[in-house]
């Protein structure tokens, strides 16, 4: 078969089975989008903002498991997309992102719409490719899927000039079936004997904790943790991106760790004498003071990628393999042995962890005459059954969605971890639900983050993606006002915004259905109404209590037994240490 | 403490920024850093010279592996190896002088490769630390240039960085 490059990238899609591409056109593609109107088996999404390109295929990849496609042209094309890849880059997400170039001839003549993306990108993707020869055009991209998919995945960037897509000049076409590349063996089985070592430690451990982070969703290796645990019955945490990964309503997870996880779940990592970390990689909103992190703590730590071992904190015992296989191996020798974990000692440190848990850090004021947006997560998480996927932007509302929705399935929590991309949460909810249209999406946001992609919304009219947009407005920018009030005094230095636009009319502007709820009573009733609405997307502009802080929280710098606890009495700006 | 780390990497466009990105994304120092084809006109090798704790070391290391394009590498610092420079000084003579940078050049081993009426261009190799010693044997005033490949470096015995 001979086909022209702009055929060849379309065909190779078609070949490595992509349903979606995210992209907006420009000159440099303009091969490619005649290529791509002339066929029908790969869809095409228009966004409004390439930024919303890379977000829509980034919460398709996050909730698929398969790599999310995305295409923009050259110059500005290309410079709007950055941020979503090295969103996708920063929690490991698997994506082929494909830019147009200027043509080769006047790469580096500052020609018209021309940015270095091979170099622009370099440090934000796991790895880029220029694009020199038509005829090495097809194997390039089976590489970057190759690549962007395995070991641990992230995004992979292929820059193709326009004169490789020339329409008038055919190859033979073969999409290649496998790959190999003499330079790139990602690791997949862990070595046995660290394995026999690591399973010996935990089969002594007396105060051990699972500490298991979005590798194991990347992984596919939910089931096996589950197994994993209550084999053990160790207690068990998940970090931001773990969230899912471990069903949270089971008596053995202690809830989310870090800056904003529970009284439990810090202070059970700070008092044990064993940790296993499953595909986590020791992030500063996890550990706090690293001085102090788990100064009692044997490390056990199994992750793909070796570069994240002993990192930031160094570990007693490292494997590097796949979180499944891995798991696989480590529950054969657990069955074997002879030994299993002390009863008694188990008995006792659950005792210990259940006194923690009596604190109750997630309480809240709920009598209050304002919509707390805790109760709206809440809310949320009944009216959906637990059952919803959820988007969110990124700040306060981030944690609250992350807090107060317990996640029993891996893939339903998405959202920007490592990057911290507000305008992330509405193009991933599109990218959500194109791919599972029967499924509820919700995303989770707040008056900042929202605008930042607010675009988006003509995208989700036009193929016809209804998602359910949960407004937490509170007129500030919660996180940033929160720290400020913490930390400067309560200098609310820019973190205020009075011009905030009436949502509900933008919605209706946009073609949806908006909504407003500024009484606690309304909003279970306004929930029910919207996610009544099967196939439109609902804006609900949900008025919250403007002061309302995220706790329990450990400020920076701080250790995990030195966490911040809201007060008794209810008053959200008053705080006191624990 | 300094480590010279000897990789094989593909030779492509691009390999170098990939490695130079590395160490200044991530904040790591480099010394110096020699690249040139190999044998095998599609690897290059490169000879970095950086410094660091163990702990800075082996991220370093692991890091440079996780490039793609990274085929293989090894820290020199971890066996026995042979270490060499190439330096090429211009030094400003006189009547008076010639004599004694001559001589000087030839107790470190090294060529006098060009001659004009008021200039020496001497040539050398050697472990970075001989050709510390020769500059500062000789008067810094007569110096005009100093130009320094950087070290390469080599495993001795069997041992070896190949595919």
């Amino acid at each position: 078969m001979e086909l022209n490059g702009a055929q060849i990238v379309i065909q190779s899609l078609k070949d490595e089975g992509v349903e979606y591409i995210f992209g907006y056109p420009g000159g440099a593609v303009l091969h490619l989008y005649d290529a791509i109107f002339q066929q029908d088996d790969v869809k095409h999404i228009l966004v409004r903002h390439e930024q919303g390109a890379t977000h829509a295929a980034d919460g398709y990849a996050r909730a698929t498991g398969k790599p999310g496609v995305v295409l923009v042209t050259s110059g500005p094309g290309a410079t709007n997309a950055v941020t979503g890849i090295a969103t996708a880059y920063m929690d490991s997400i698997p994506m082929v992102i494909i830019s147009g170039q200027v043509p080769s001839p006047v790469i580096g003549s500052d020609a018209f719409q021309e940015v270095d993306m091979v170099g622009i990108t370099r440090p934000c993707v796991k790895h880029n490719f220029l694009v020199k020869d038509v005829t090495k055009l097809a194997e390039t991209i089976k590489k970057a899927f190759y690549v962007a998919t395995t070991g641990r995945p992230g995004p992979v960037v292929v820059d193709v000039p326009k004169d490789i897509t020339d329409p008038r000049i055919k190859v033979p076409y073969k999409y290649p079936k496998k790959v190999s590349m003499r330079s790139y063996n990602p690791a997949v089985t862990g070595h046995k004997g660290q394995i026999k070592k690591a399973v010996d430690l935990l089969l002594t451990a007396k105060q051990p904790i699972i500490y298991a982070g979005g590798g194991v969703i990347l992984g596919e290796a939910s089931k096996e943790l589950t197994e994993f645990a209550h084999t053990l019955g160790f207690p068990i945490t998940n970090t931001l991106m773990g969230l899912g990964a471990y069903p949270a309503t089971d008596k053995q997870f202690v809830g989310m760790l870090g800056m904003h996880g529970t009284y439990e779940a810090n202070m059970a990592m700070h008092d044990s004498d064993v940790i296993i970390a499953i595909g986590a990689r020791f992030d500063d909103r996890v550990t706090g003071k690293l001085d102090e992190f788990c100064p009692n703590a044997q490390i056990i730590h199994i992750d793909v990628d070796p570069a994240s071992i002993s990192k930031t904190v160094k570990v007693a015992i490292p494997i590097v393999g796949e979180v499944k296989p891995v798991l696989e191996q480590m529950m054969e020798l657990i069955r074997e042995s002879k030994k299993k974990p002390s009863k008694k000692a188990l008995e006792s440190w659950w005792k210990q962890i259940d006194q923690w848990r009596a604190v109750n850090c997630m309480e809240y004021d709920r009598n209050s005459r304002l919509i707390k947006p805790q109760y709206v997560i809440e809310q949320l998480y009944e009216v959906t059954k637990g059952e919803a996927y959820v988007t969110s932007d990124v700040g306060q509302h981030q944690m609250w969605a992350a807090q107060y929705y317990p996640f029993d399935k891996p893939r339903h929590w998405i959202n920007s971890g490592g990057l911290g991309t507000m305008g992330f949460g509405l193009p991933a909810a599109i990218g959500v639900k194109l791919a599972f249209p029967d499924s509820e999406v919700a995303c989770v946001t707040s008056d900042g983050s929202i605008q930042m992609c607010i675009q988006e919304l003509s995208t989700a009219l036009q193929y016809n993606a209804p998602v359910k947009i949960i407004n937490l407005n509170n007129s500030y920018l919660g996180m940033v006002r929160q720290w400020q009030e913490f930390t400067y005094e309560s200098r609310y230095s820019h973190s205020y915004m009075d011009t905030i636009p009436d949502f509900v009319k933008l919605a209706e502007a946009y073609g949806h259905v908006g909504m407003r709820i500024d009484k606690p009573e309304d909003v279970r009733p306004a929930l029910e109404e919207a996610f009544a609405m099967k196939d439109r997307t609902v804006f609900l502009d949900i008025l919250t209590d403007r002061t309302e802080n995220v706790y329990p929280m450990i400020e920076s710098g701080k250790a995990h037994n030195d966490m911040t606890l809201r007060v008794a009495d209810g008053t959200s700006t008053d705080r006191e240490l624990a | 403490m300094r480590h010279i780390i000897s990789i094989l990497i593909e030779n492509e466009s691009g390999a170098l920024s990939r490695v130079a990105g590395l160490f200044s994304a991530r904040g790591y120092n480099i010394e110096s850093l020699t690249v040139a084809a190999t044998e095998d006109p599609s690897l290059s090798r490169m000879t970095l010279v950086t410094r660091g704790s163990d702990d800075i070391i082996e991220q370093i290391t692991k890091q440079l592996n996780k490039l793609i394009d990274v085929v293989k590498l090894i820290d020199l610092a971890d066996s026995d190896h042979i270490e060499r420079e190439l330096m090429m000084v211009k030094i400003r003579t006189t009547e008076q002088t010639r004599e004694e940078i001559r001589s000087l050049a030839a107790i470190f081993r090294g060529k006098i490769i060009d001659v004009t009426p008021t200039t020496y261009v001497v040539e050398m190799t050697g472990p970075s630390s001989k050709l510390d010693a020769f500059i500062a044997a000789i008067d810094g005033d007569t110096i005009i240039e100093v130009v320094r490949s950087g070290p390469t470096g080599i495993s001795r015995g069997e041992k070896g960085l190949h595919l």
